[in-house]
């Protein structure tokens, strides 16, 4: 991180040399302002970060204090005083067609990320769009959204976003660049486009590949190159090796059976996991004891969320995982093993083998994308053997449109910058300068590029060195289309006028084209209608909109056969050197650090460590031990010249000798939210040790960092809290789930219990499904106006988020298992927090709802106390931002934004309820099973959320709380709670003695 | 020693406790009458409006359907209000110079909205839904009064929580037919107590009075 | 009673007669200047200036305190979930109990004609008085939104809501205020012989008016004596089931909950004694200087301090008692939820703490077994003071562990308190310190008259 600081520095001040060569007066104070500001930004958003981590810390001034005082004072009189103010009613002049004045709607669209699409059906009231939700015909999400996805609403409105073009830290006007940017190519036209560059993410829109086409035709020197931190240009490079060809390969998990993963976190991780996530849930369901199970085998090299599903899990370091496929690959008779490995897994691995052999054509090996293409061969040859493809594995031409190896991309790129030969570079999205290989010193260089223009939603250190930056629409306020994992093609549809003055990639393609400005409707549309063949374009036009991808545009089939020699001939490319070796993995919330300003996502407690606002360095006790550290002391990662500190987290079940790093974190020029959060870690990661660095110096600094978990405890307690068993135990003694625990007997209970004449609501949670993957509660926290209350406030305690995943362990905590438990209100049926509210803020509905009454609540919190669930939480300060504009067109105008000491919780989304009841009743009809979802149930990929009717004995809820697996927690309370759970089972192959 | 006191300071002593018990009943017995004043609850308050608009002449006067302005309240929980393109659906025809209504064309003109103030403002907290309570047979007037006698809208109800849970204890004193919603002639038949009786079953009105009916 | 024990020869030997209640050598006029002098004497004792202004100074703080808690909200504490209660309440149930002596001591031996309280009945009343003040304050500002919290009282609202009256909170309301207004009237009544003799002693005018107003005109007939006595002990008879009832129902607060530690039968008689030991701790720490200060020493006499060690003595061995009874609860209930909540609290992190409750509440208090340490003033003095330290842990035990672990060992948390917790704390504890000594310079902190009848020849009650 110094060294980074350092090069920043220097890099400063050639910069104001440069403004003071060529800018006027008043311009050049505004460079040197502008430069000072970089540093003091930093504190000055502070003080306007909405939930502001510490803005009531700060010291109030006497006068302010009196001032504030008075309105306090003012403010409790004015509740007790009764006149309402005035307000406002502005009718439209001429309303939209389709609105109904307080009645939402939903419109499809998609959400590219990393190029590929992600289906969704997005809620929007009078026009505003506020929650998104899956589109459950759309392949690739089947209704889930994943907690980025669900995110990525707040980032439509996060009040940083770069308002208008800006150049030399001056806003201009998309015209006064037009201009500027057509002399410039003007003479690239004279000179074929030599020197001109484009620079993106991973594209698979098949418009813009389009208009990429055009740009390269009418500029034939010039070259396009693409760049993500997070690519798997293994699969690519395995690709071209198995198959002469960049294949995109991709697994339906429906089928199979039996699945080893080579270090693939396939159930979180990539374009498809929430698909993946889907079919392999679907496949852990035991309804009753009859039905089978998958079984998944796990080498993992850090904890992932997919391991914690895993039957059998073996932990190694990253390095080894390759010697490990070469066993199995061996063990399946391809090839003979490679090097013996450091702890010897020859047993196991056999008995995995003989497994996958066994269930040949319903089994899988899926390689992990940070893994070497070799692994990724070896797994191709593997799954041949296994008669996968066709079966569980399937083979289609290229879904990204320029399939190629980003590395080798960006290093060209940077080459020829180096060496002056780039005169005009156009950089659309991303950040090279923070996210770049360490070595390739993209930041440094950059400036020997003449015109640096660069598309971003909002600045961030790679916009900070170009003198053109462009904002860049939402998804949500653009047009443009993406493919899906599988190559359907997803229209990305927006609901809204962009909110500044932005412009899409489209957009600008077109004006390098000196296309006539044109809206991206326009252009996107066009590409299709000249794609179109068939009769009528109108209604498949409006039929695409209308589902939000294009009808069978998923890309075919194909039969290819593995070159197994060429697999066999490869050497080992991995050697897993001594000393402690790191990994780099994207952060699971904050992805490759484009969502760092993302408040809900930097709030977000990370799936396995519960950490929220920073990331880590992952590592075993042992490791620690070994270290002599403990969780946040800060460390000193050294390797070459390039170093980094990061905080110590200890993570169980992480491999001894070998560090986690979550990059994305420590950005120094980015919005409100994301200041001062995390550490950078990208310097330590070079272009030759992309996904793992060996022999890496570790030292313990001394200092320390705080970091704030929301989960301090892993261990139930020997309490029953996840009942789990094998499915063996379980089929042989089905009642086994209901001995664990103690029932409330109920003829010691005092009180009748309530009668209920019509609905009475229940929830059932399948533990076994649950992958603890965090969706829900983004998807809970958007639907229900939840504040984000900033770092110090969850150091505290004091986090607000309705549903929490909780996460225990069991067994050794070099090996431990992992269980995923979502808490919300329980809605108990003989709630411990009614009886001891003084004013009856927390009351029985009638339909055996617990509701939670804000105004009336004067915040005694004694419900709280008497919770044994600790689900609900309390606005200790003034949480809601009440204050910035642009978030509040995000609120559900359904929810109520609470206000300072009141206390809420889980409300089992009763504005759903409510609404799915009068729309029932206005068309004289019951609510229908399913009719209701709530907004974790809707986005969970796992369906592990059940919510309905318990008084209708065929509601999909009702039959699973008649499931031998069902059980609630703390029942001996006799608290009789609403939701109950599904116990976990696992599947352990019975040839093995389980661990 | 002197006299301290006065003999009149018994006397006064006595008074003194009589006037402190009328002081504090008198206290908590104004805060309470403020508090149902209309002063407090604004019933009977005329607000200046952008455009005086009369529903009185456009409803008693015209014979203009509730609907015709407030298209959404069967099918959404706000009535809706009247775009200006439905003003000027007959106000580019009728009294088309007439300067009271110049806000309006300036608005169709312009496509800047108009500004109404709200008379029936409920607290935030609390969500009225008007599509269901015109299903079950809750009138216009029920709630709004005899909106058609009303030059200007005013207020004829607290709308406060008292006032609501009035009718949701017992609907069967306020339902009416369905095909009474809109009228504002309808008048509570001498049986309504019975009438309302048969409605609520037949209407199958739940009468919801759990805290999430309204806050959520 | 006296006489019997002395003349009885088998206790000649052993057996030393208590002290005489009041010093000999007194007639009604000592008595009457001795007290009334403290307060008409113009001259301002410079040390109780400085006590004054130390007080107010946390006072002050109090206050400081307070806005800036209505400003910015709870939040400025150290709870959080799952500890969302911390100080606040910690203070309230710390306060309530100390003004359980002041109640006890007048209307209880008054009723058991225990003579030796009527010198010290007046200021344990007026501490009482005070104590509660400082109680009440707790749980208004502890709530999220204190400018409502006149929501706990039913009255004819505008929302046709009531209170839920099955909640301890509710309870609360009506146990603190009923206590607060018979203590306020049970005192003011007590002084009303007393504010007349200031009025006809003191020698400037004002004072004499003010005294006057106050005194309502009486003028010792014998007449105003008999109503006098009869409303006195009507009065007794009120308040003294109050000083069971209000710490039991305070105590219910916790047990009527689900969390370990809470949820137990035995809190009501414990909180009770619990009350009633830091009551007289409480007075006894004020005592002991003041007499020492302005040399009471004939009117509150060693016989005085003994019997309040005594009492002491015994409610400390109740409250030791409650210690145990919950400890064989966690064991005996089998239940793991109580069981864990007991180890907790000897063994997990805040072990420190309750030891420190077992040493000061129940080790150290023993020595007042011996009655050299019960002579002792100093020692007894630190003693008292040790003792409310004592009581103070208790109820932070109590709060704080039984919350910090209760069901889901997801949940579990650590409750640190921060500047303002503590500010709220000591503030209160200068109100205290403020009252009480306003209260001393401006009435007679012992009452006159009934020393009087404590006079030798007199008729006793």
């Amino acid at each position: 991180m110094k060294n980074h600081n350092g090069s920043t520095k220097t890099m400063d001040l050639k910069r104001i040399r440069e403004r003071l060569a060529n800018k006027k007066g008043p311009d050049y104070w505004r460079s040197l302002e502008e430069v000072a500001e970089t540093e003091e930004f930093l504190d000055y958003v502070k003080h306007e970060f909405p939930a502001g981590a510490d803005t009531w810390a700060d010291p109030v001034g006497r006068r302010r204090f009196l001032q504030i005082m008075g309105a306090s004072i003012a403010f409790g009189g004015m509740t007790a005083c009764v006149r309402q103010p005035e307000e406002r009613v502005v009718p439209y002049v001429q309303a939209p067609e389709e609105t109904i004045p307080g009645k939402p709607l939903f419109f499809a669209t998609a959400m590219p990320l990393s190029g590929y699409a992600q289906g969704l059906l997005v809620e929007s009231h009078e026009g505003r769009p506020t929650k998104i939700e899956g589109n459950p015909k759309h392949p690739a999400s089947l209704g889930a959204v994943s907690a980025i996805g669900q995110a990525s609403v707040l980032n439509l409105y996060d009040p940083d976003r770069l308002p208008a073009v800006k150049n030399a830290s001056r806003l201009r006007s998309w015209a006064a660049f037009r201009a500027e940017l057509s002399s410039a190519i003007d003479q690239h036209r004279a000179n074929q486009g030599r020197g001109l560059r484009f620079l993106s993410g991973t594209v698979t829109s098949p418009t813009l590949a389009a208009q990429i086409d055009a740009v390269l035709a009418r500029f034939p020197e010039a070259r396009w190159h693409q760049f993500e931190p997070v690519h798997s240009d293994s699969a690519y490079q395995a690709a071209q090796l198995a198959f002469g060809e960049p294949v995109n390969c991709y697994y339906d998990l429906s089928q199979a059976d039996v699945i080893f993963s080579l270090d693939a976190d396939f159930l979180f991780h990539g374009p498809a996991a929430l698909r993946y996530t889907k079919d392999f849930s679907a496949r852990r369901r035991i309804e009753n004891t009859g039905n089978a199970m998958n079984r998944l085998y796990m080498v993992e090299s850090s904890p992932t969320v997919t391991g914690t599903m895993a039957d059998h899990r073996e932990v190694l370091r990253a390095s080894e995982v390759e010697s490990i496929a070469r066993q199995l690959a061996a063990e399946l008779g391809i090839g003979t093993s490679g090097a013996s490995l450091s702890n010897g897994n020859g047993g196991w691995l056999a008995e995995a083998a003989r497994d996958l052999q066994a269930n040949a054509g319903r089994a899988m090996v899926i390689p992990g994308d940070f893994q070497s293409p070799l692994v990724h061969l070896l797994a191709h040859a593997m799954n041949q053997v296994l008669q996968a493809p066709g079966n569980t594995v399937f083979y289609t031409d290229a879904v990204e449109a320029r399939p190629e190896s980003h590395l080798e991309s960006l290093q060209s790129l940077v080459e020829d910058i180096q060496n002056g030969q780039v005169q005009t570079l156009v950089i659309l999205g991303g950040n090279p300068v923070f996210d770049a290989p360490a070595d390739f010193q993209f930041d440094r260089i950059l400036d020997r590029v003449d015109l640096r223009v660069h598309l971003t939603p909002q600045e961030n250190e790679t916009s900070f060195l170009c003198q053109w930056v462009i904002p860049e629409s939402h998804f949500l306020e653009s047009w443009s289309d993406a493919r899906a994992y599988d190559g359907t093609v997803s229209i990305v549809q927006p609901l809204i006028e962009p909110l500044y003055a932005s412009r899409s990639a489209h957009q600008l393609l077109a004006a390098v084209l000196g296309q006539s400005d044109q809206s991206d409707y326009a252009i996107v549309r066009n590409h299709w209608e000249q794609e179109f063949s068939g009769a009528d374009f109108d209604s498949f036009w409006r039929r695409s909109l209308h589902d939000g991808f294009l009808e069978g545009s998923a890309l075919p089939h194909r039969n290819l056969a593995v070159n197994v020699q060429a697999v066999v001939g490869q050497s080992a490319s991995q050697t897993s050197g001594g000393g402690i070796e790191v990994m780099f993995r994207p952060d699971p919330s904050i992805y490759d650090g484009r969502f760092a300003n993302n408040g809900w996502l930097q709030e977000l407690p990370k799936v396995l460590t519960k950490l929220a606002w920073d990331n880590a360095a992952l590592l075993a006790p042992a490791t620690a031990e070994e270290l002599g550290v403990r969780n946040g002391d800060i460390l000193e990662l050294k390797q070459g010249e390039s170093s980094i500190e990061v905080a110590t987290w200890v993570q169980p079940g992480h491999p001894v000798g070998s560090i986690t790093l979550h990059f994305g974190y420590g950005r120094r020029i980015v919005g409100r939210v994301g200041q001062n959060t995390g550490f950078n870690v990208y310097p330590l990661r070079s272009s030759s040790q992309f996904w793992i660095a060996n022999n890496v110096e570790v030292r313990k600094t001394g200092s320390r960092h705080p970091l704030a978990s929301t989960q301090h405890h892993y261990s139930m307690e020997g309490r029953h809290l996840v009942r789990h068993a094998s499915l063996e135990e379980f089929q042989t003694n089905p009642d086994l789930i209901h001995q664990m625990g103690h029932e409330f007997p109920d003829e010691l209970d005092l009180y009748p219990d309530f009668e209920y004449s019509g609905y009475a609501w229940g929830m059932a949670v399948d533990l076994n499904a649950c992958i603890g993957c965090n969706a829900c509660i983004v998807a809970c926290q958007a639907e229900n106006n939840i504040p984000v209350v900033g770092k110090d406030q969850v150091i505290v305690g004091r986090e607000m988020h309705w549903i929490r995943v909780d996460r225990y362990y069991s067994g050794s905590p070099d090996h431990p298992q992992v269980f995923h438990q979502p808490v919300m209100c329980q809605h108990c049926e003989k709630a411990p927090c009614e009886p001891v509210c003084p004013v009856a803020a927390t009351v029985h509905s009638s339909e055996g709802l617990n509701d939670m009454v804000y105004n009336r609540c004067v915040g005694t919190r004694y419900c709280s106390n008497n919770c044994p669930y600790k689900v609900r939480r309390f606005n200790y300060f003034l949480y809601s931002d009440w204050n910035t504009e642009s978030l509040k067109l995000q609120r559900n105008p359904d929810v109520t934004v609470r206000s300072r000491g009141v206390m809420e919780k889980c409300t089992y989304c009763v504005q759903r309820i409510n609404g799915a009841r009068i729309q029932s009743k206005l068309e004289d009809r019951k609510i229908r099973d399913g009719e209701i979802k709530t907004a974790c149930q809707q986005t969970c990929p796992a369906d592990a959320i059940v919510f309905g009717n318990i008084n209708d004995p065929d509601s999909r809820v009702s039959q699973l709380k008649r499931s031998q697996r069902n059980y609630g927690i703390l029942t001996e309370l006799n608290t009789k709670p609403r939701t109950t759970y599904l116990a976990r089972l696992s599947n352990p192959n019975p040839a093995f003695a389980t661990e | 020693m002197a006299q301290l006191f006065h003999r009149s300071a018994n006397a006064l002593a006595k008074v003194s406790i009589v006037v402190a018990v009328f002081l504090i009943g008198g206290l908590s017995w104004a805060s309470y009458a403020l508090y149902h004043s209309n002063y407090a609850n604004r019933v009977d308050e005329v607000r200046e409006q952008p455009v005086p608009f009369s529903h009185k002449h456009h409803v008693s006067g015209l014979g203009i359907d509730c609907r015709y302005c407030h298209n959404s309240v069967e099918r959404s929980p706000s009535a809706g209000f009247p775009e200006t393109h439905t003003c000027m659906t007959c106000h580019s025809r009728v009294w088309t110079d007439a300067p009271i209504l110049e806000p309006v064309r300036e608005s169709y003109r312009t496509g800047e909205p108009l500004r109404w103030i709200r008379v029936h403002d409920l607290p935030d907290f609390a969500y009225f839904n008007h599509s269901i309570h015109v299903k079950k047979g809750i009138g216009c007037t029920t709630c709004h009064g005899q909106i058609d006698e009303m030059p200007l809208v005013r207020q004829v109800n607290t709308l406060y929580m008292e006032w609501c849970l009035d009718c949701h204890r017992n609907p069967a004193r306020y339902v009416r037919p369905r095909s009474e919603v809109f009228s504002t002639t309808w008048q509570p038949p001498a049986n309504q107590l019975e009438l309302g009786a048969k409605l609520v079953e037949e209407y199958d009105i739940q009468s919801l009075t759990s805290c999430s009916t309204c806050h959520r | 009673m006296e006489s019997r024990a002395i003349n009885s020869s088998r206790y000649k030997k052993t057996y030393q007669p208590p002290p005489p209640v009041l010093a000999p050598g007194h007639n009604y006029a000592t008595v009457g200047d001795k007290i009334s002098d403290i307060v008409l004497s113009s001259k301002i004792n410079p040390a109780w200036v400085l006590g004054l202004a130390i007080a107010s100074a946390f006072a002050l703080l109090l206050l400081i305190t307070i806005s800036y808690l209505l400003l910015k909200g709870v939040g400025i504490w150290g709870i959080n979930i799952p500890i969302s209660w911390g100080f606040a309440i910690v203070n309230f149930v710390w306060w309530i109990g100390i003004g359980h002596a002041g109640t006890l001591i007048s209307a209880i031996l008054l009723l058991f004609h225990q003579q030796w309280r009527t010198s010290i009945n007046r200021f344990a009343e007026a501490m009482t008085l005070f104590a509660v003040i400082c109680a009440g304050l707790f749980p208004l500002l502890h709530t999220g939104r204190p400018w409502l919290a006149y929501w706990l009282l039913p009255y004819p609202n505008s929302m046709d809501m009531w209170p839920q009256f099955r909640s301890p909170l509710v309870w609360d309301v009506f146990a603190v205020s009923t206590y607060l207004t018979v203590s306020l009237i049970f005192w003011y009544v007590g002084l009303i012989p007393d504010l007349a003799t200031m009025r006809d002693r003191a020698k400037n005018r004002l004072a004499k008016i003010t005294y006057g107003v106050m005194s309502m005109g009486w003028r010792g007939s014998a007449v105003h004596w008999y109503r006098y006595e009869t409303a006195y002990l009507l009065l007794a008879g009120l308040a003294t089931p109050l000083v069971v009832s209000v710490h039991t129902v305070v105590s219910f607060d916790f047990a009527v909950s689900v969390i370990p530690g809470w949820h137990t039968t035995i809190f009501p008689p414990y909180f009770v004694a619990g009350a009633i030991y830091s009551g007289f701790a409480m007075v006894l720490t004020l005592v002991i200087p003041i007499r020492a200060f302005y040399g009471l020493h004939d009117l509150i006499t060693e016989r005085h301090m003994h019997n309040m060690a005594k009492v002491m003595l015994a409610t400390g061995l109740i409250v030791a008692y409650g210690y145990a009874m919950e400890v064989f609860f966690a064991w005996y209930s089998a239940n793991p939820y109580e069981g864990f909540m007991m180890i907790n609290r000897q063994f997990g992190p805040y072990a420190f703490f309750y030891w420190m409750l077992i040493l000061c509440n129940i080790l150290i208090p023993q020595l007042l077994w011996s009655s050299r340490i019960r002579r002792n003033m100093l020692l007894l003095f630190v003693i008292s003071i040790i003792i409310n330290l004592g009581m103070w842990l208790e109820r932070f035990i109590i709060v704080i562990t039984s919350l910090h672990r209760d069901y889901l060992p997801s949940s579990w948390d650590m409750f640190y308190p921060t500047f303002w917790d503590w500010a709220t704390f000591f503030g209160t504890i200068g109100l205290f310190m403020t009252l009480m000594l306003i209260f001393i310079r401006v009435l007679p902190m012992i009452s006159i008259f009934e020393v009087k009848t404590l006079i030798p020849g007199k008729r006793q009650h």
